[in-house]
């Protein structure tokens, strides 16, 4: 099955603030009770756009100029904590198709490229200026261009990284290595069998 | 040039190099729960594909179960729904499965070490991030997310990049009273929440030398708070001996041979890393959260920052906003903040030596009855040999709840749940804002005997002034 090639993401974004925003707060282990994926995009950063009695408070995700944005803007260290692949699904079912962010906690970055969602970095003071641009004006289109490493909005742009191997897996339809890794199975029971503790 | 550790078992479970120029990376061992699990079950349904290496793969249950009814169907359907699609999954493909009726069940992370199948030069991955746990072995051991528990099943492999390695040296003495706990809680204070962000760390120096295999497991437990995805320990005889006579360690010759190979992948003398930190234990003085993560830390005799301390607009803005959901002001001590909840378990310390060293200060003291305080066995195995010793006596003696094992309060998807703004002294590894189940409840990170302190004091405490623990002259 071939993958889609990913070279730029395009649509409108929503900067939500603040460092260190970890996976239980993107979403709480309460909404992990399932087994399946199916629905998770609701209760996307749930404790922070609810009150305790379940009434919405005031967060960008709950505003309705920011509705059917999929680009996400965070801060520093973004997605840090458990491992639950349950963070980035519920951004993708949320209808997001890239994060942009001053930095990315590792697992989270590796879940996220594997389900073909770019997560890009940009520095602190772009990352202002872009967020600004995004309040004063929601309705305007960012781009990602994974090939070029570059974020475009309204006539700026700025640099963003992305490393070497994600940026290939994107451009290239690997994002997801499945079909890669199946390919290695012969590979993979020689190297085992080799090894001692591998053995039935 | 010598290699590390990290490089030898890199280099002896590589299968190839992929076309977006990752690793193919063999997975030894694979350790599953029921929460990331399922969801990769059906990836492997929808497409047809079966498990490769089934007998690798090994399955307990620990975040949903209950801790206060043992018996099912469990009250929220929810959860058993879970552990009974785990059971299924099991089944159908071969999988060993410590299941709640064996007398193995509990933590995964406390699991894998007590059967012997965590060992050393082995690669582990599990859908977990405190998987780094078992690196206090000489393994590297990997959290992921469930795609890649998907990809496990299905090739017994992973695609990854390659990390850089940090030397951690600890040299010198711990004072009494000092635990394993605030070893890692001040290398996180120290090096930051993203300090090890791309790195492995590599714990070593003369107070790894002397730490038991449970000391070395609760430091390599938080190295993901810490931002590195990897921690471990060299092996050496402390963990050749814990490893001998249980259930999956080689036995006879192979056993020999085992331990003469494992040894093998400690790092050379003359390895390069990439970067070395040095650290002195007398430095170390119990230390405790003040935030919403786990490098928001202090020494129990400091003060709560305030936002001025912060260097930067961002650090100012950090240390605001964890103020504001701690509601504590800000330049005061931490010492005599009120507790609600005392909470002694999880992965990071639902040990036996954890719960013996406890016990050891606890018994003649009761729990403030102001205060909830509840004990956790990270295992059933843990869990019984405790109670062959009468621990659970001095506990429940003390006022504590004995539970049965499982994550219990370290997460929320239990009844165990923090229930309003309580705060919360806990022995278990993260302190972010909602984690103990109430979005306003709030967490405070320490050793478990600190825990104790706070569970008898019915404050932030320092425990060596509440159990008499003589500090050498000049901590
Ligand atoms: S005890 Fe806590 S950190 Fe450990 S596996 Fe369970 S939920 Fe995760």
């Amino acid at each position: 099955m071939a993958l889609e090639n990913i070279h730029l993401v395009r649509g409108r974004a929503v900067h939500v603030p603040g460092d260190d925003i970890d996976t239980d707060r993107i979403i709480p282990a309460r909404f992990m009770k399932c087994v399946t994926f199916d629905g998770l995009g609701e209760y996307l950063f749930y404790d922070t756009r609810h009150t305790p009695d379940g009434e919405k408070k005031d967060h960008p995700l709950n505003d309705p100029r920011f509705d059917g944005a999929s680009i996400l803007i965070s801060g520093n260290n973004f997605g840090c904590g458990s491992s639950r692949e349950h963070a980035p699904q519920a951004i993708y079912r949320a209808g997001f198709r890239a994060v942009i962010a001053e930095s990315f906690a590792e697992i989270f970055f590796g879940n996220s490229i594997q389900l073909g969602m770019p997560c890009v970095t940009a520095d602190a003071a772009d990352l202002r200026e872009l967020a600004a641009a995004v309040r004063a004006d929601p309705s305007m289109t960012v781009e990602i261009d994974v090939k070029d490493r570059v974020v475009r909005f309204g006539g700026e742009e700025i640099p963003c990284g992305l490393r070497d191997g994600a940026r290939q897996s994107l451009l290239e339809g690997h994002w997801d290595p499945i079909q890669d890794l199946l390919e290695g199975v012969p590979e993979v029971e020689a190297l085992a069998s080799g090894l001692e503790y591998m053995r039935a | 040039m010598g290699k590390s550790l990290f490089q030898k078992v890199w280099d002896a479970h590589s299968v190839r190099e992929l076309p977006n120029g990752q690793t193919q990376l063999l997975i030894g061992t694979h350790l599953i729960h029921e929460v990331t699990s399922p969801q990769a079950f059906g990836m492997l349904r929808e497409r047809g594909i079966p498990v490769r290496f089934p007998h690798r793969t090994f399955a307990t249950v620990d975040h949903i179960v209950p801790t206060n009814e043992v018996a099912e169907p469990y009250s929220d359907p929810l959860a058993q729904a879970m552990i009974e699609e785990l059971r299924k999954n099991c089944a159908d493909h071969g999988i060993t499965f410590f299941d709640t009726n064996t007398g193995h069940q509990g933590i995964v992370h406390i699991v894998g070490p007590e059967q012997g199948i965590t060992q050393p030069g082995t690669t582990i991955a599990c859908g977990d991030s405190h998987t780094s746990t078992h690196g206090a072995f000489g393994a590297i051991a990997f959290g992921i997310g469930t795609s890649q528990v998907r990809d496990v099943l299905a090739t017994q492999t992973i695609a990854l990049n390659p990390l850089k390695v940090r030397r951690i040296n600890v040299d010198g003495e711990l004072a009494p009273g000092v635990y394993a706990k605030d070893v890692i809680l001040h290398i996180i204070r120290l090096l930051g929440t993203k300090g090890g962000t791309g790195f492995a760390y590599e714990y070593g120096g003369s107070v790894f030398d002397g730490f038991s295999m449970e000391e070395r497991m609760t430091v390599c437990n938080m190295s993901i708070e810490g931002g590195a995805r990897v921690g471990y320990v060299n092996p050496d005889e402390t963990t050749v001996e814990y490893l001998e006579g249980r259930p999956y360690a080689p036995k006879g010759a192979a056993w020999d041979h085992a331990a003469e190979r494992w040894l093998s992948f400690a790092s050379d003398p003359d390895c390069d890393y990439d970067d070395v930190v040095n650290i002195r234990a007398e430095d170390i003085a119990p230390t405790v959260t003040w935030g919403i993560t786990p490098g928001q830390a202090v020494f129990i005799h400091e003060n709560i920052p305030s936002p001025d301390d912060g260097e930067t607009e961002s650090a100012r803005e950090s240390i605001s906003e964890a103020l504001e959901h701690m509601s504590f002001a800000g330049g005061e001590p931490i010492k005599g903040i009120p507790v609600d909840v005392a909470f002694l378990g999880s992965c990071t310390n639902g040990r036996l030596s954890d719960l013996k060293e406890v016990a050891r200060f606890l018994e003649g003291h009761k729990v403030n009855p102001r205060v909830k305080a509840i004990c956790v066995p990270g295992s059933q195995a843990v869990g019984k040999i405790a109670e062959e010793l009468g621990l659970d006596r001095i506990f429940k003696e003390a006022g504590f709840e004995w539970r049965a094992a499982g994550c219990s309060m370290c997460l929320a998807m239990n009844p165990d749940k923090l229930i309003g703004n309580q705060l919360c002294a806990s022995s278990s590894n993260r302190n972010f804002k909602g984690r103990q189940g109430s979005p306003t409840g709030r967490t405070i990170l320490m050793s478990p005997l600190m825990v104790a302190a706070a569970a008898v004091t019915g404050e932030i405490a320092d425990a060596r002034e509440v159990f008499g623990i003589l500090e050498p002259a000049g901590v």
